[in-house]
């Protein structure tokens, strides 16, 4: 059985991380996740729940090295830690803030490691076929759907990023807006640091100002790893913006105007990258040359109908995407929206199927639809609106029921009562009706 | 520019800052309809934290400051309409 490096790309006495107190090289990393392993209770499954990006770090190196799986939930709902305990009943959060832990056991991220650097002489091996991630997603039932990552995918993944952005031959310093649990997050942030020899910022910047800060605060050549909502919202600030040499964009589809933006501002390439929780990511383009995106190395596509399979390369096992897809010669594709049904909000999924359901079921909703408008905020969020027959319900009455049962960001904006919903005949609510319903009464409240 | 404002300057200006998040996030109510004292958050408004991003934006082209988390943390900041209106009276510079 083969064995793979925790880290490849960084040798012991290079830095990995950047805290707001200063560097911390490899070694200091393995000694501060040895000790870590050191204080973990028994167990097999670790829920690292970690704000800071170097404390998750040396969390999952902790478990890793101590036989436990890091579980990355995209939800921290007490419904999926409910599962999750139910699941992992040996599970242990670990955490460095605020969260409601409800009662799994939990240890807190420790103050002081009782690390000792100077004696760490080699970077751990780890199994290739040890399952060394689980990440959730919300799945179109609601209920949390788990896709297991092995070590050897995870390095292969990791590689696969650096090599597919050049950051293999220029190793930059990554400042990431986004969770490092999350899979974009934890791709690009962490795994092309462990295996792409990039240094990564312990911090989540979230305002314009603190992303500023935080990328001066680290060593050229950076890479700002983002979303087009924080990229939108830090050139509409306004603000001074230190030297950026890269920038990433991932979770909803960068509009061309914006990443233009992006560039002529900062000067820095913009890439994005597509790909999902289940399959891992698995291509990129640089926005502004054009719509077509260029596939990873390693990974494939199949296709039968409709229908396109992700495999090969880091992807683990066969994953049909969600996207319409059309193949283009030399290992490039074009992305033509998404199936019907699936809606994608900030980067969390779910289905109008699902919404629907849970709408309906509240107490007075006599009909109702969810609908997704076009898209038409460059870098901004589209929100969901309904459309609502309940003629005893007041709007807060409402929305705090569903608060109860989907997501936030799920939630509409706007619930538009109305008498009846424009089923036609066989008792089917054409998009067409909806949209023309939804342009009058956006309209109509706009005078 | 100080810390400590009174809170008749913060009553005055509750209307203001309740106006700018409902034209903002383009929400369906009035903004006296926004309780100065119920979370913006979770059972309150619901808020999430693109809506916060989204306020930011705007506070910082209506009142000439940059929010940051490293001072002040969004909890504290957007625990009410009251504590955001009271950290704008004593952070803006226009």
């Amino acid at each position: 059985m083969s064995a793979l490096p925790l880290i490849t790309g960084l040798g012991l006495d290079d830095v990995l991380a950047w805290l707001p107190e200063g560097p911390r090289r490899v070694r200091d990393f393995l000694a501060d996740a040895d000790a870590l392993a050191r204080r973990l209770p028994p167990g097999t499954a670790l829920l690292n729940v970690c704000h800071d990006r170097y404390r998750f770090a040396v969390g999952f190196a902790a478990g890793l090295v101590s036989g436990r799986v890091s579980l990355q939930p995209a939800s921290q709902s007490a419904e999926t830690l409910a599962r999750i305990r139910a699941d992992f009943p040996d599970v242990v959060c670990l955490g460095d803030g605020a969260f409601d832990t409800l009662d799994l056991p939990r240890l807190d991220f420790p103050d002081v490691l009782d690390a000792d650097p100077e004696h760490v002489a080699a970077i751990p091996t780890i199994p290739a076929d040890r399952l060394a991630a689980i990440l959730f997603t919300s799945g179109s039932t609601g209920l949390p759907q788990p896709h297991r990552k092995t070590w050897g995918r995870l390095v292969a993944n990791g590689r696969a990023e650096a090599v597919a952005l050049g950051l293999d031959r220029s190793a930059h310093t990554l400042v990431a807006t986004v969770p490092a649990q999350h899979s974009y997050g934890f791709e690009s942030s962490f795994l092309l640091a462990l295996h792409g020899g990039c240094a990564f910022a312990s911090g989540k910047p979230f305002y314009p100002q603190d992303i500023a800060a935080a990328l001066d605060a680290v060593p050229r050549p950076r890479m700002l790893v983002t979303t087009p909502f924080h990229l939108s919202t830090l050139l509409a600030a306004g603000i001074a913006l230190p030297p950026i040499d890269r920038i990433l964009s991932a979770t909803a589809p960068l509009s061309p105007a914006l990443a233009a933006a992006a560039e002529a501002r900062t000067g820095a390439p913009v890439h994005e990258i597509y790909g999902s929780t289940e399959s891992g990511q698995l291509a990129t383009r640089r926005t502004t040359e054009g719509a077509s995106w260029a596939l990873m190395p390693g990974v494939r596509l199949d296709q039968d109908g409709d229908i396109t399979t992700a495999c090969d390369g880091h992807v683990e096992g066969r994953v049909a995407l969600s996207d319409r897809i059309e193949l283009l010669p030399e290992r490039r594709f074009l992305l033509h929206g998404r199936h019907a049904d699936l809606v994608n909000i900030a980067g969390k999924r779910t289905s109008l199927a699902y919404l629907d359901h849970q709408i309906a079921a509240v107490p007075g909703v006599v009909d109702a639809a969810f609908f997704l408008p076009d898209d038409d905020a460059a870098g901004g969020v589209t929100r969901l609106a309904a459309f609502v027959v309940a003629p005893t319900l007041t709007r807060r009455q409402l929305l705090d029921a569903l608060r109860r049962r989907i997501d936030a960001i799920f939630l509409p904006r706007p619930a538009i009562f109305v008498d009846a919903l424009p089923r036609n005949s066989t008792g089917k609510l054409p998009r067409s009706a909806l949209q023309a319903l939804y342009e009058a009464r956006i309209h109509h409240a706009a005078h | 520019m100080s810390e400590t404002v009174s809170s008749q300057a913060v009553d005055a200006l509750l209307p203001e800052v309740a106006a700018l998040i409902v034209e903002a996030l383009n929400l369906e109510i009035a903004p006296d309809e926004i309780a100065p004292d119920a979370p913006l958050f979770g059972e309150g408004l619901g808020l999430d934290s693109i809506d916060v991003l989204e306020i930011a934006l705007v506070l910082s082209k209506r009142y000439g400051f940059q929010l940051r988390s490293d001072n002040a943390d969004n909890v504290r900041i957007f625990a009410s309409l009251r504590a955001l209106t009271a950290h704008i009276a004593s952070q803006r510079t226009k």
